[in-house]
């Protein structure tokens, strides 16, 4: 089966700030992964979700969704895309319409009112049904995250691309909107793009990841296998700088992680 | 150096909160947003919006500072009691060189300072004395910031979620020139929600609920043996690994499905 995202050889080059934000990146993503992108500010991954979602062009190299180039192509012609692949961004407060209410929201990807649609995708992202009827600014940070997760899932999309997601939400509210998408993911079999700087939400979501500095991947491959075997020295440092709860409860109770 | 919060009490959103820092004590306050721990730190700063106000006792070396005049606390911040903020940007005047803004607070505390380029070489950034914030990176800025909260040695040095803007490498670096650069004898009161990160630099911890501090003690004690539900939610919330491995913890109390902007994005 061929891939759902090809990307070959993509550059993206800022001329007036005289940026390389991308330098020849490749990879594919497979239909069902759960496809991780992680790095650093200025590592490129914002630029890199603006084009798998061909919302710019690249300098050079190809883009193809579903086997059909959608780096080249005028915006008329993507209708396949913009139904097929949705994206839920970081902040949740930006990206819904303050004067909207949620059912109009959620309903406004499907072109036309479904009050029976609208209802069952509150009840899939554990929403109330009274939620319909109220707007935004009603509901706090995760409660819209599980909004914007409604609107992107309201045409049947086959893939999901989550940029930072979780980042600004409170730990324990991240954990329910992680476990929620990958319910989601399972349950609508969707495939899944999922950008963050956060290496542990990545490991915890994803099945396959790939490491971005200065905008090349510097490493790429399974989970597990990135996690406990770094190979790139790039992968090794950011894996020793991130916070990590269970070696800190390791060494406060004196070696054993699992009395923690 | 002692701290000393009784009783402290703004509106409804912090609720008789006491505790207690020593000389040379590092402390953290973890909670999530809207637990009321930035409040605290603003109301020991005297740095409340004019619509809250805080009642209670915040005592430094035995003196009220609840109360005290905007005089007696401008002579105090930045000199024995100074504070570092989540985001870099807004602390710096992005129309000031670095170097000018480092050495601040020995022009308003009329003394005589180190130069500019000696506090910033001890954040690890010799050399960019004539930049201007917007040409550093954010955790680069984070330096400055902290340069100038250290410049005149404080005794106590409040950091309200120092590296939550920032990359983990950068962090990493953040958090341990806090920890090398704070005086032997000055505390720290150091604002989290990261427990990883309380972890690593705190030896106590608070745990603050609802404007309330529902559990305290030694992080050892506190993240390893948790008694209050909340913390053991939050432990559990926050290991991503366990999660992975028991799907479904339950969210702590509170987190979901109460007022509406519980648990709001930062």
């Amino acid at each position: 089966m061929s891939p759902v995202i090809e990307v070959r050889n993509l550059t993206r080059r800022y001329a007036r700030r005289d940026v390389e934000a991308l330098r020849g990146v490749s990879f594919d993503v497979d239909a069902g992964q759960r496809f991780g992108i992680v790095g650093e500010s200025g590592s490129g991954k914002s630029t890199l979700v603006r084009l798998l979602a061909a919302l710019d062009r690249p300098t050079s190299g190809t883009v193809s969704f579903a086997g059909r180039r959608i780096d080249n192509v005028p915006e008329r012609k993507l209708g396949f895309l913009r139904s097929s692949m949705q994206i839920v961004f970081q902040d949740p407060m930006g990206s819904l319409d303050p004067r909207m209410r949620v059912r109009d929201i959620i309903s406004e990807p499907l072109g036309r009112r479904s009050p029976e649609r609208v209802a069952s995708l509150l009840e899939a992202v554990g929403l109330p049904a009274e939620a319909a009827s109220r707007y935004p600014h009603q509901f706090s940070g995760g409660q819209r995250q599980r909004i914007s997760i409604a609107r992107a899932l309201a045409p049947n999309p086959s893939v999901l691309l989550a940029d930072e997601p979780v980042s600004a939400l409170d730990v324990s509210v991240r954990a329910q909107i992680l476990d929620l998408l990958a319910r989601l993911v399972a349950e609508f079999s969707l495939t899944l793009v999922f950008v963050s700087h956060d290496l542990g939400v990545v490991r915890h979501v994803c099945d396959r990841v790939a490491v971005m500095r200065r905008g090349e991947i510097v490493e790429i491959g399974a989970v597990e296998d990135v996690y406990e075997t770094p190979q790139h020295e790039y992968t090794r440092e950011l894996l020793a700088a991130a916070p990590n709860l269970r070696a800190e409860l390791a060494r406060l109770s004196g070696g054993s992680a699992e009395n923690a | 150096m002692t701290l000393m919060v009784e009783g402290l009490r703004v509106a409804d959103l912090v609720r008789d909160v006491s505790f207690f820092l020593g000389a040379g004590e590092r402390v953290g306050l973890i909670g999530e947003s809207g637990s009321g721990k930035s409040l605290t730190a603003l109301s020991i700063m005297g740095l409340l919006p004019d619509e809250l106000r805080a009642t209670g006792s915040v005592r430094l070396n035995d003196r009220e500072l609840l109360g005290a005049s905007e005089r007696e606390l401008s002579r105090l911040r930045g000199n024995g009691l100074s504070m570092v903020f989540q985001e870099p940007m807004t602390a710096l005047n992005p129309a000031m060189r670095v170097g000018r803004q480092v050495t601040e607070p020995f022009r308003v505390h009329g003394r005589r300072g180190r130069p500019a380029d000696e506090l910033l070489a001890a954040v690890g950034l010799p050399g960019t004395a004539r930049a201007y914030p917007h040409q550093l990176s954010g955790g680069q800025r984070q330096r400055v910031v902290l340069a100038m909260a250290l410049a005149n040695e404080p005794s106590l040095l409040i950091c309200d979620e120092p590296t939550t803007a920032l990359d983990v490498t950068v962090q990493a670096q953040i958090l341990s020139l806090i920890k090398g650069s704070l005086a032997e004898d000055a505390a720290l009161l150091f604002i989290t929600h990261d427990l990883a990160v309380v972890a690593s630099v705190c030896e106590r911890v608070l745990v603050m609920l609802d404007g309330e501090i529902v559990e305290r003690g030694s992080t050892r004690a506190v993240l390893t043996t948790p008694q209050h539900e909340y913390t053991k939610a939050l432990l559990a919330a926050s290991d991503l690994e366990a999660l992975g491995e028991s799907r479904g913890a339950r969210p702590p109390a509170g987190a979901w499905g109460s007022a509406p902007e519980d648990g709001a994005s930062r």
